[in-house]
């Protein structure tokens, strides 16, 4: 990745604890503006807070988290709201709005913050829906929707505002091999045609060599390894290699 | 409480949820009118014959028309209505949030930088506070009518008489009086409800526990701030 482009996301010594449960424990990261950055780490590792950090869902103990250099953590509701515009995130399991047809889903955040007909918004949801590659599905309720149409169409929720910056929380968890392919290519196609900004989490290491920039693991609630693919696969660290092979014996300890 | 001061300070900024406010009229108004109509029906009736075999007892059967409005318009109306809405409304809302929580459609919502509390409670909050007061105008009406078909119909009570005791004694503050406990209701089953579905951890079972609590808790506060209501304003 080139040096020159500016950070997007900057966070710095990120602590939070649930309980006595201490996730984070001083992770810090960067990602620069276009970078697909994936984070890779066991289940309970803290990718999923990591994330909902970023977007603000929930708020760390400790620490910052800079956003086109703004600090989000210590924001008010309001000006949170404000800095989300700039995010669009994949759900794991889609979280599209139940009582909500196909493209009202699609086209929630435009009738939210948009004065826009609804004709106009129908059509820029049938034209982001075309974009993952769903068609003739705008009328259907979500419960009608396979697993991996239920992700797609979540993808072209968070394209809709076109937004800078998209969050994807474990993208292929849940389908099946082939879609799970489809869905990277669709996230290859995201920064490619909108030039965004993402942050991907997963365990799944097939698709992190493939979507990914750069892959940074996170292990007990910090990051330990940051690098491109090819240097993740050939790193010497032995926590690192334990995950990447996937084996049941090493440093790593399982419960 | 705390969600109570956060809904009350989202209900008149904009952008205003028209739609999702008419919608979730229809749901606490429209489809709890007939399950408030029957319990209503029946209650009016029962009171009719209970108050009439108490009555006989010292000559004062004239006096059940009397009985029957005063119970249902100051007590029975908002008290058995709001306990309805509760099972029915409240239930509904504590699962339809739960469920939301737990398949992240709230935070989805954040992501989408629309505050929950504006799209999903503000919402039902209002529907619950404008529509019980209408149900318990209807229910009132209905219960009346019950006592008075037993009376007439069943215990022979002349309908004249039983419509003037009826008239008589019946004042504009018991009606009133109905009427603003029915806005307390409808504040009490939307705000629990919704905090309960709002708070909901740990998947199905989690829905199915906040459910639970919604309903159980709501009607409980609903019985112990009628008394409390009557006791200071009435």
């Amino acid at each position: 990745m080139d040096k020159e482009f500016p950070i997007k996301i900057r966070v710095v010594n990120l602590h939070k604890s649930f309980g006595g449960n201490r996730v984070l424990r001083g992770c810090d990261l960067e990602v620069r503006q276009g970078e697909s950055m994936v984070v890779i780490g066991g289940s309970g590792s803290g990718k999923t807070v990591l994330i909902k950090c970023i977007i603000g869902l929930i708020r760390p103990d400790e620490g910052e988290i800079y956003v086109d250099g703004l600090e989000i953590t210590q924001l008010k509701e309001r000006e949170m709201n404000e800095v989300r515009k700039k995010f669009g995130m994949l759900f794991q399991g889609g979280a599209l709005f139940d009582s909500l047809r196909v493209w009202e889903n699609v086209g929630f955040g435009l009738v939210q913050h948009t004065q826009l007909s609804e004709e106009e918004i129908r059509k820029i949801a049938t034209e982001k829906l075309r974009l993952v590659g769903l068609k003739d599905i705008e009328d259907r309720m979500p419960a009608e929707l396979s697993g991996g149409m239920r992700k797609r169409v979540s993808l072209a929720r968070a394209i809709a505002m076109e937004p800078e910056i998209l969050l994807y929380d474990e993208p292929t968890t849940g389908i099946d091999p082939i879609m799970a392919d489809a869905i990277n290519d669709l996230i290859i196609q995201m920064r490619e045609k909108l030039n965004v900004t993402s942050i991907a989490i997963t365990h799944d290491m097939k698709s992190a060599y493939k979507i990914a920039d750069r892959i940074a693991m996170l292990y007990q609630g910090k990051i330990i390894e940051v690098g491109t693919p090819h240097e993740i696969k050939g790193s010497p660290n032995p926590i690192v290699q334990q995950f990447v092979q996937g084996k049941s014996e090493g440093p790593i300890q399982i419960l | 409480m705390i969600l109570f001061v956060q809904t009350m300070s989202w209900i008149f900024r904009p952008p205003m949820q028209g739609r999702e406010v008419l919608k979730q009229m229809e749901e606490v108004g429209v489809r709890s009118f007939p399950v408030v109509i029957i319990t209503a029906a029946f209650t009016g009736m029962v009171l009719a014959l209970q108050s009439f075999t108490g009555f006989k007892r010292f000559n004062a059967e004239s006096m059940v028309g009397t009985v029957v409005a005063l119970s249902m318009t100051r007590e029975l109306g908002p008290v058995l209505t709001g306990l309805m809405v509760s099972g029915r409304v409240g239930s509904a809302m504590a699962a339809e949030l739960g469920t939301m929580r737990v398949t992240e459609q709230i935070d989805a919502l954040y992501t989408l930088a629309t505050n929950p509390i504006k799209y999903l409670i503000v919402p039902r909050f209002l529907a619950a506070t404008v529509m019980l007061p209408i149900l318990v105008v209807f229910a009132d009406i209905i219960g009346i009518l019950g006592g008075y078909l037993v009376s007439v119909q069943i215990l022979g009570t002349n309908p004249t008489l039983y419509i003037r005791k009826t008239w008589d004694y019946l004042e504009f503050n018991d009606l009133y009086s109905g009427l603003v406990k029915a806005i307390f209701f409808g504040m009490i089953v939307a705000t629990i409800s919704c905090h309960q579905g709002f708070s909901t951890e740990g998947g199905a079972e989690g829905v199915g526990r906040a459910t639970t609590k919604a309903v159980v808790t709501s009607s409980l506060t609903i019985l112990i701030s009628n008394y409390f209501i009557t006791a200071i304003l009435f």
